[in-house]
């Protein structure tokens, strides 16, 4: 069998798995919105939740695309189409296709036509992130009891403690736009992408408090993204990152 | 006796990220048969030791960070469609803020489920057209002008958001903050990193809350 990493058996696998996410998707999707109602929460309320972020996600799923395309250079489409629609990301597969070709003793310059080489990296791709599917049946429980303790405990540190998780993480990523800063001013982009970023979501918290332009909500994550990622593009050129 | 809501979330949860699994390995394993090419053990165990130590540990270091903001059902789902920390849990997080209600709450727990979910479909739909329209598309999302705007989509999203929270939250986003700023400035190259600091983060933004709780400031 000639081996070809754009054969319509792999695209064909490919696809039955992606088709498998998206109804695990829409089979919690369901079971969550008729759990709403049970509950009493309006559905006026469920439906701006799958609006907003069904707008929220578009640029985020093109960067991702962008990764496909990158990686389909060396591994063909179906693989990259696969593993970023399905738990990857690119900073994961990008370094795993890599540690594999050097295992070979190659590099990935081109298309990958070895048969061997292609499914040695489809494997490190697979045992390289399966353990989180494994993590999350196996501790799931014991993190939730973990945090319900805390809570029946003292209510308020619960709430504080949920709320500093989150500022871990936005902190861990706030600092990195910091790390180019000493390569001159282009290392300042992200920066200036950042602060016009949070300026945009600061003028949809005054609008949305002020002039009482409640619908505004809604799309203030995705109007300050896109304008930062469109500020991101103006300003680069001028700059000259 | 019926089966609560929570209880049925762990029940689908299981099979459902437990098929999923199932699913992502019958890929290698059919191009193995198919082709009849089996690589061996030495590629791949050689090709595994340059990722796996890193990923497995950021693996179960998302999953202790993630499940407590995303709640049951999203876990299971999120953990399967992948790309947490760039968009399903800022997905979770805004939906939850905008209906006002709070993780780990049973309205929380609704509302992050049916954000995830979109943001899930929603990927698998843009990154399945762009395949398919790949040939028109790749010109304009490789152009030099747009490469900036996705070059800079991380501080794009992250300065929104943080707006949002660091504002409510100013007193217990100063220490990790602060810390963070230093540590990127003497060490840029912990940037291709990022996954692990972010219980770094949550560990020190913990601390710092401890503190102020204890005495009364917050």
């Amino acid at each position: 069998m000639k081996f070809n990493p754009n054969s319509t058996i792999l695209f064909v696998l490919a696809a039955a798995v992606i088709v498998f996410v998206i109804a695990q998707s829409v089979f919690f999707m369901v079971r969550a919105y008729r759990h709403g109602k049970e509950i009493g929460i309006d559905p006026a309320q469920m439906k701006k939740t799958i609006v907003s972020t069904a707008i929220f996600t578009v640029a985020p799923a093109l960067s991702i695309l962008l990764g496909v395309i990158t990686l389909s250079k060396f591994l063909g489409l179906p693989l990259p189409w696969l593993r970023l629609s399905v738990i990857g990301a690119i900073t994961y597969e990008l370094p795993a296709a890599t540690s594999t070709a050097s295992a070979f003793g190659i590099s990935l310059s081109e298309t990958v036509s070895d048969p061997k080489v292609y499914s040695a990296i489809a494997w490190v791709m697979t045992l390289g992130i399966f353990p989180g599917l494994i993590w999350v049946p196996l501790f799931i429980k014991k993190i939730q009891g973990g945090l319900m303790k805390i809570k029946n405990k003292d209510g308020k540190w619960g709430d504080i403690l949920m709320t500093s998780l989150f500022l871990g993480m936005i902190s861990a990523f706030l600092g990195m736009v910091f790390a180019d800063i000493r390569i001159g001013l282009a290392g300042w982009i992200p920066i200036f992408v950042l602060l016009f970023s949070a300026l945009v979501m600061g003028i949809c918290g005054i609008l949305i408090k002020k002039c009482n332009m409640k619908w505004l909500e809604t799309y203030a994550l995705p109007i300050s993204m896109l304008g930062a990622m469109i500020f991101a593009a103006v300003i680069t050129p001028l700059i000259g990152g | 006796m019926k089966k609560s809501y929570e209880e049925m979330s762990h029940i689908y949860g299981r099979i459902w990220i437990l098929s999923a699994l199932g699913m992502i390995f019958a890929y290698p394993i059919v191009t193995c048969i198919y082709y009849g090419a089996w690589p061996g053990w030495k590629p791949v165990l050689t090709g595994l030791l340059g990722v796996a130590p890193i990923y497995w540990t950021v693996g179960l270091i998302e999953v202790l960070t993630f499940v407590p903001m995303l709640g049951t059902s999203s876990s299971y789902l999120a953990f399967v469609t992948g790309n947490l920390t760039s968009l399903k849990v800022p997905a979770a997080l805004n939906a939850m803020e905008n209906a006002k209600v709070k993780p780990g709450s049973e309205e929380g727990e609704v509302i992050s489920t049916i954000a995830v979910a979109t943001s899930s479909i929603v990927t698998t739909v843009i990154i399945a057209l762009g395949v398919a329209l790949l040939v028109p598309l790749t010109p304009i999302l490789d152009s030099p002008i747009v490469k900036p705007a996705f070059d800079n989509i991380l501080p794009a999203l992250f300065g929104g958001l943080a707006v949002v929270y660091v504002s409510k939250n100013w007193k217990i986003a100063i220490a990790p903050l602060v810390f963070m700023i230093v540590l990127f400035l003497l060490v840029p190259s912990l940037s291709s990193s990022v996954g692990v600091l972010v219980p770094v983060g949550a560990l020190i933004a913990i601390g710092a809350a401890r503190i102020m709780y204890k005495k009364g400031r917050l």
